[in-house]
């Protein structure tokens, strides 16, 4: 039998703007921070997953700012799950009996960035060529579709559920809603403002139905976790033992092939499959959850994942919303930090600073936030690509 | 003189789209592959895709890069079976004119013209 993985360490810096800092700033505060956590150091740490999506910074240049020891680096690039990628990189080597420590890193500098993608339109050429694997003549953003991930997510949003028309602007702005409310508990979210459903409505429409605050905010910041093996946490101090958070499960799927995917992704099969195969492997089931982070990029994303991710009945996510279920106060708190639409997502962070959210609240240290009594969480992200990430955490039983 | 957007916009003897379909599984998909993404067999016969079809959701993209004029609607339109991404033309961009499930048909126009003075045509789909 593989060897059960821990977090012994775990650290998120605060989400918004570091105009001080720089990105290996960033890296090297939350994988220092989560060290100092586990009460480890570099010398301990014998490989390093490493992730910065748009940063262009490698697991090197960390080593090289914190401890050049010579270990493996996996740099890893999954979009937006490239912060679980990192993690589950980690997780293999440590189940591998590879390793009893491992670091994973996330970090992403994005203030100001605009939207996630489709800021910048390719070049018009002079003479019409047809090019690539389709033979396009020219840059097809905007003619055939569009790259902008909120208006993706907003077309597979009104496609819920064989497109019901109960899936519209007015729910999506509730949902929104919902997270801004969360984030008014959290220090850490980069927007700490609740909003109204009128000012989610009235805000600046990127991608109908997906106003501004209806998307996820781009920002700096960096995740880390410090990942130990059960054997040699079983070694250490039992107050270190207790605050320790189980993998129950680490899961990285992409999508299988759907009729349809290539024209638009399917996030929903891809993010199913890796929480079907995720609850198999922690033997537990959606029921047992006491809290979820899961990838709300955009509103309407939120309500297809608690579809996906099994936290409502199959095609029941619109009328299990609306029992106010997933507010902190109903019975399956999801995104109590806010999520991406306000704690912000640097992107190659997310996937780490997510298991850190679950991970606080287990260790009963989320403070005004906490879920009370929380023992069991799931922490799910998204990639386009596409990519699914999911992580099931246990509460030490000591 | 003209060209298609893309090589699988088919534009003689009447516009129409064609895709590739998996000779053994008959998957369906445009552009190049080298295998089947669904049961990786080698080899594909073109497939000429129906002009009407389903609109079976859409976005209004009002907020796009530069250059890009906005706004306008883009979906996906199921065709006989086959899911196509594409614009919704021939109608003004606004929610109060787009409904899941709408019929719609295909339509070419022109996008302008080259150095050459060859002329590009794009494709959407319009409402019946
Ligand atoms: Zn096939």
């Amino acid at each position: 039998m593989s060897e059960n993985v821990w977090i012994l360490g775990i650290h998120m810096t605060p989400f918004g703007k570091h105009a001080d800092k720089d990105v290996l700033d960033l890296a090297s505060e939350a994988a220092l921070a989560a060290m100092k956590d586990a009460n480890v150091t570099m010398k301990d740490i014998q490989i390093l997953g490493y992730g910065n999506l748009m940063g262009g910074t490698q697991g090197q240049s960390l080593q090289k700012n914190i401890g050049q020891t010579g270990i493996p680096v996996f740099n890893v690039s999954n979009a937006c799950a490239t912060g679980a990628t990192a993690l589950r990189a980690g997780v293999m080597a440590i189940k591998a009996g590879e390793a009893d420590y491992a670091l994973a890193v996330g970090v992403e500098k994005l203030s100001g960035a605009g939207l996630l993608t489709g800021n910048t339109a390719g070049a018009m050429p002079e003479n019409w060529t047809p090019k690539g694997r389709q033979g396009a003549i020219m840059p097809l953003d905007g003619y055939i579709g569009t790259t902008g991930m909120a208006g993706l997510f907003a077309q597979i949003g009104l496609a819920y559920n064989d497109s019901d028309p109960r899936a519209d602007f007015e729910l999506f702005a509730r949902i929104a809603e919902k997270s801004h409310s969360h984030s008014t508990l959290n220090p850490n979210a980069a927007y700490q403002k609740a909003m109204s459903l009128e000012q989610i409505m009235g805000d600046p429409m990127i991608s109908y139905p997906h106003t501004r605050s209806m998307c996820s905010a781009n920002c700096d910041g960096a995740a880390a976790a410090v990942l130990v093996s059960e054997t040699k946490l079983r070694t250490l101090p039992l107050e270190q033992q207790r605050r320790a958070v189980k993998v129950s499960a680490s899961i990285i799927a992409t999508d299988p092939w759907t009729p349809g995917n290539q024209e638009l992704a399917d996030v929903n099969t891809v993010t199913k499959n890796a929480s079907q195969a995720a609850y198999e492997q922690a033997g537990i089931g959606p029921e047992d959850l006491d809290l979820a982070e899961l990838h709300d990029c955009f509103a309407a994303a939120e309500l297809v994942h608690y579809d996906n991710l099994g936290l409502c009945a199959p095609g029941n996510a619109i009328d299990f919303f609306n029992t106010g279920a997933t507010w902190r106060t109903g019975k399956m708190p999801v995104n109590v930090s806010g999520g991406l639409m306000s704690k912000g997502h640097p992107i190659a962070a997310t996937g780490i600073a997510n298991v850190w959210e679950v991970a606080t609240h287990l260790r009963g240290e989320a403070g005004p936030r906490q879920i009370e009594g929380a023992k069991v969480g799931l922490a799910h992200v998204i990639g386009l690509g596409s990519t699914a990430g999911v992580h099931i955490l246990e509460k030490s039983g000591l | 003189m003209s060209i298609p957007i893309v090589d699988y916009l088919v534009l003689e003897p009447k516009p129409h789209l064609v895709a590739q379909e998996c000779t053994a599984c008959k998957a369906k998909v445009f552009g190049r592959h080298n295998a089947c993404p669904a049961c990786f067999n080698e080899s594909f016969a073109e497939y000429e895709v129906p002009t009407t079809g389903i609109l079976k959701t859409f976005t209004i993209v009002q907020f796009a890069a530069k250059g890009i004029p906005v706004p306008y609607t883009t979906g996906i339109v199921n065709c006989g079976g086959m899911d196509v991404a594409a614009n919704i033309t021939g109608v003004e961009a606004i929610p109060e004119n787009i409904t899941r499930g709408m019929e719609v048909q295909l339509a070419t126009f022109p996008l302008g013209k080259d150095a050459g003075g060859v002329e590009a045509i794009g494709f959407g789909f319009e409402p019946v």
